[in-house]
């Protein structure tokens, strides 16, 4: 049967199919929908892990029991979750195992992009790279398969444009489930002390040999050979980019991209006259070739930033491309993105930024309060970063920075990564203010659920964290909760906690404006009273979306230029502009 | 549209507008018609006002869910001013579906810069075919102006080679049963638009 998937679908699809019932992830884009598809499935277990860390972990716990076991994360997640990885490498999986880590080139949502293909020879684990939907189906129940045969972890990468685009799959009826779990006592595999693991880094190696000539005839590397004149060695998504400017060409597609097919690619380049190797970020597939003494041309012409697309493999091979204009000269504004109409976190920001201190941030739809002109925040790193960072700024700013060192994170992203900076702080003595933006939801990824929620990702009902209780579990004793719709609230705690000595967290309650299940009624929109108005501008600095100004709209008697509107079919009337209004123009 | 080239559509506007939506039944329909079918956008940011495209690649076989920049045959702006930010993706003789309802980016909504002028008489004279209207009104007058989208969809089915049958019933399957007739509807405003 042929349905239409995003690559996520498919990846979701394919697992199933392979029979496999275990998964666990942290949600991050590209990769969130493949445990949301999945989970859909009959008879599965899936879970969101509090971070990748914990989701490799719990993944590799299934596998010892026997299960064929699935992590899924965004490429920055295997870094959190790279302890485990790499020590799984040595003990090898009993089940199956497969990661799947989707990469973000161009970083449409990411704070870097990282070439993950990295990570599969770092820590000797193999890695398939499906090019399409269809091919991610395919790929996974391969990737489950050189689990079981060879023992090992095995890596899935995608990338944003594999995960989020859509094509034709032919979907196949699942393998029947077998349940093999057991208790497999193994101690010398699976104890990891310096001496077993001298004895397993060895089998390591001998595995890699033996993955070394499965890849020689894994059907996956496939030979195209059409015009000799020029070969080209890719993976991937920009397989297809190269087919479609260079149908003519010769390809060695890799279906594995580590290790590679030595005697595979020696045999192509032989039959070709110029070799190019097509791969977007590092050069990954470059080195390993050159490294083999054969003659490429890589990165000396195609851009090691930024995802390919067709016109960038046909103008770096072409050269002569003409530049593409386009006739409109003019600027276009742009349309960055913005919190949303009645977004909690507007409030908060709006009444940090008059306290001027430095403001860590963190991984969550808040960053986009950095931008004018909020100017919420000042930093941000990675999940869990702010609380560590703000915490290491006022130790070293000592009396200086009293009072002016901030750190923001959202409850999913506390409950990922902030819990041990928190107490770290507390430990340590920190004199810095840690906000806890609580909006009940993982909001940026799309409203998935963790801890503090009181669901799982299987839907059913399960404890939920008591933030303030386990804040103060950390040691801390200056714990404020506040409504950060409510103005006059936030900045008379921001102020109180900030004269403190010691740490301080708030917890600024309220939850996401996009949020379903919190049933927030939106409160009817409100409106500007044309003969109130001052044309202050005031509210305009919420930046709130449906909120905008008309020049040339006066008043006897004011000097007004002109005055504020709201639009009626956004606005959420959450009432922030009506605290901020000093005219009492908005109702 | 030639028979055998890959045909290319892109879709622009903005978060909200439904074009993701659209951009999924078009494919169906597509792949009801029995040809490949590609799709390509980028999720993430866009319910939070910002830009979002959609690109959409049909034919006997299709490789890139991308088209090279300069090739795309089919412009469909869900806004006006958006058209204008996508012109170098698009043929010089390039079809371009415009709604000419105006939503306004932060810098006009603070009284900075003005909303461009004449962007439907500027696209009229540097490409082949212009189709404008305004799909908020006609989509309101079916009875929501979330149906905006499918009313787009009326305009594009113009210009493809499948049988409205077949739209239909993509359409039919795409909405909880309370709302077909009224996307239905739309569907046929856009036709006739």
């Amino acid at each position: 049967m042929k349905v239409l998937m995003s690559g996520n679908e498919a990846i979701a699809r394919g697992a199933y199919e392979a029979g496999v019932r275990f998964a666990a992830a942290y949600p991050g884009t590209p990769s969130t929908e493949i445990l949301e598809e999945f989970v859909k499935y009959e008879g599965v277990y899936a879970e969101w892990s509090t971070n990748e860390k914990v989701a490799v972990e719990t993944a590799i716990g299934a596998a010892l029991a026997g299960e064929k076991a699935m992590a899924v994360m965004k490429h920055v997640g295997v870094n959190v979750a790279a302890d485990p990885i790499f020590t799984v490498s040595y003990t090898g999986t009993n089940g199956a195992l497969v990661i799947i880590s989707a990469d973000d080139p161009s970083l449409h949502s990411s704070q870097n992009e990282q070439d993950n293909r990295n990570y599969a020879k770092f820590a000797k684990i193999p890695m398939l790279e499906p090019s399409d939907a269809q091919e991610a189906r395919k790929y996974i129940k391969l990737a489950f398969k050189i689990s079981e045969k060879f023992d090992t972890p095995v890596f899935l990468r995608s990338t944003t444009r594999v995960s989020h685009s859509k094509s034709v799959v032919s979907i196949e009826e699942p393998e029947k489930y077998k349940d093999k779990t057991g208790f497999f006592y193994n101690t010398e595999k699976y104890v990891m002390v310096p001496h077993c693991a001298r004895l397993r880094r060895v089998e390591v190696e001998k595995r890699q040999q033996l993955l070394k000539e499965f890849v020689e005839t894994f059907p996956e590397n496939k030979m195209e050979i059409n015009n000799p004149s020029v070969g080209i060695i890719t993976a991937g998504m920009p397989y297809n980019y190269a087919k479609e400017v260079f149908p003519d060409h010769s390809y060695l597609k890799l279906g594995i991209v580590y290790p590679l097919p030595e005697k595979l690619i020696r045999d192509f380049a032989s039959k070709v006259k110029k070799l190019y190797v097509v791969e977007e970020l590092d050069p990954f597939l470059e080195d390993q070739i050159k490294a083999m003494g054969i003659k490429v041309i890589g990165k000396e012409i195609f851009p090691y930033t930024l995802e390919f697309d067709p016109g960038v493999i046909k103008n770096a091979i072409e050269k002569n491309a003409a530049e593409i204009v386009s006739p409109y000269k003019e600027k276009l504004s742009p349309r960055p993105p913005n919190l949303c109409p009645g977004c909690p976190h507007r409030g908060l920001f709006y009444a940090l930024r008059k306290f001027k201190a430095y403001v860590h941030g963190d991984i969550g739809c808040y960053t986009l309060s950095y931008m004018k002109p909020l100017e919420g925040l000042h930093s941000c790193i990675c999940m869990g970063a702010s609380v560590g960072m703000a915490h290491g700024m006022s130790k070293a700013l000592k009396d200086k920075g009293k009072g002016k060192v901030v750190g923001v994170i959202g409850d999913s992203t506390f409950l990922h990564s902030g819990i041990t900076p928190l107490l770290d702080m507390s430990y340590n003595n920190s004199n810095a203010l840690i906000i806890i933006l609580d909006n009940s939801t993982t909001a940026m990824t799309g409203m998935q659920e963790h801890p503090g929620t009181g669901f799982t990702l299987m839907g059913e009902e399960t404890k939920k964290v008591n933030l303030k209780v386990l804040v103060s579990a950390l040691g801390i004793d200056n714990i404020k909760i506040i409504d950060p719709l409510d103005l006059q609230e936030t900045r008379t705690a921001i102020k109180e906690e900030l004269a403190k000595d010691g740490p301080s967290v708030i917890i600024a309650q309220r939850p996401c404006a996009l949020f379903k299940r919190a049933n927030i009624k939106a409160k009817p929109a409100l409106k500007v009273d044309p003969d109130k108005c001052e044309g202050c501008k005031m509210c305009l600095d919420l930046n709130c979306p449906p909120i905008s100004w008309k020049k040339g709209i006066t008043k006897e008697g004011s000097k007004r230029k002109g005055i504020s509107f709201i639009d009626s079919t956004i606005c959420n009337g959450c009432g922030l502009c009506q605290q901020v209004c000093k005219y009492g123009a908005i109702s | 549209m030639g028979e055998n080239e890959v045909q290319s559509i892109l879709f622009a506007g903005v978060g909200g507008q439904g074009i993701l939506r659209a951009s999924d039944i078009i494919c169906e329909v597509i792949m009801e018609a029995g040809l490949d079918v590609k799709k390509s956008e980028v999720h993430g940011m866009a319910q939070r006002g910002g830009c979002v495209t959609s690109h959409v690649r049909y034919g006997k076989k299709v490789y890139s869910p991308l088209a090279e920049p300069g090739k795309i045959q089919t412009l469909v702006a869900f806004e006006k001013m958006e058209a204008l930010r996508y012109l170098k993706f698009i043929k010089n003789d390039a079809v371009i579906i415009a709604n000419t309802e105006e939503i306004y980016p932060p810098e006009v909504n603070m009284g900075d810069v003005p909303y461009p002028q004449e962007v439907i008489a500027f696209l009229k004279k540097h490409y082949g075919k212009v189709i404008s209207f305004n799909a908020a009104e006609l989509a309101h007058k079916v009875g929501s102006i979330k149906t905006a989208n499918v009313v787009l969809l009326g305009a594009i089915s113009n210009l493809m080679n499948i049988d409205k049958s077949v739209w239909e019933s993509v359409i039919n399957k795409s909405f909880p049963e309370k709302l077909i007739k009224m996307n239905l509807n739309a569907f046929q405003m856009g036709i006739n638009a």
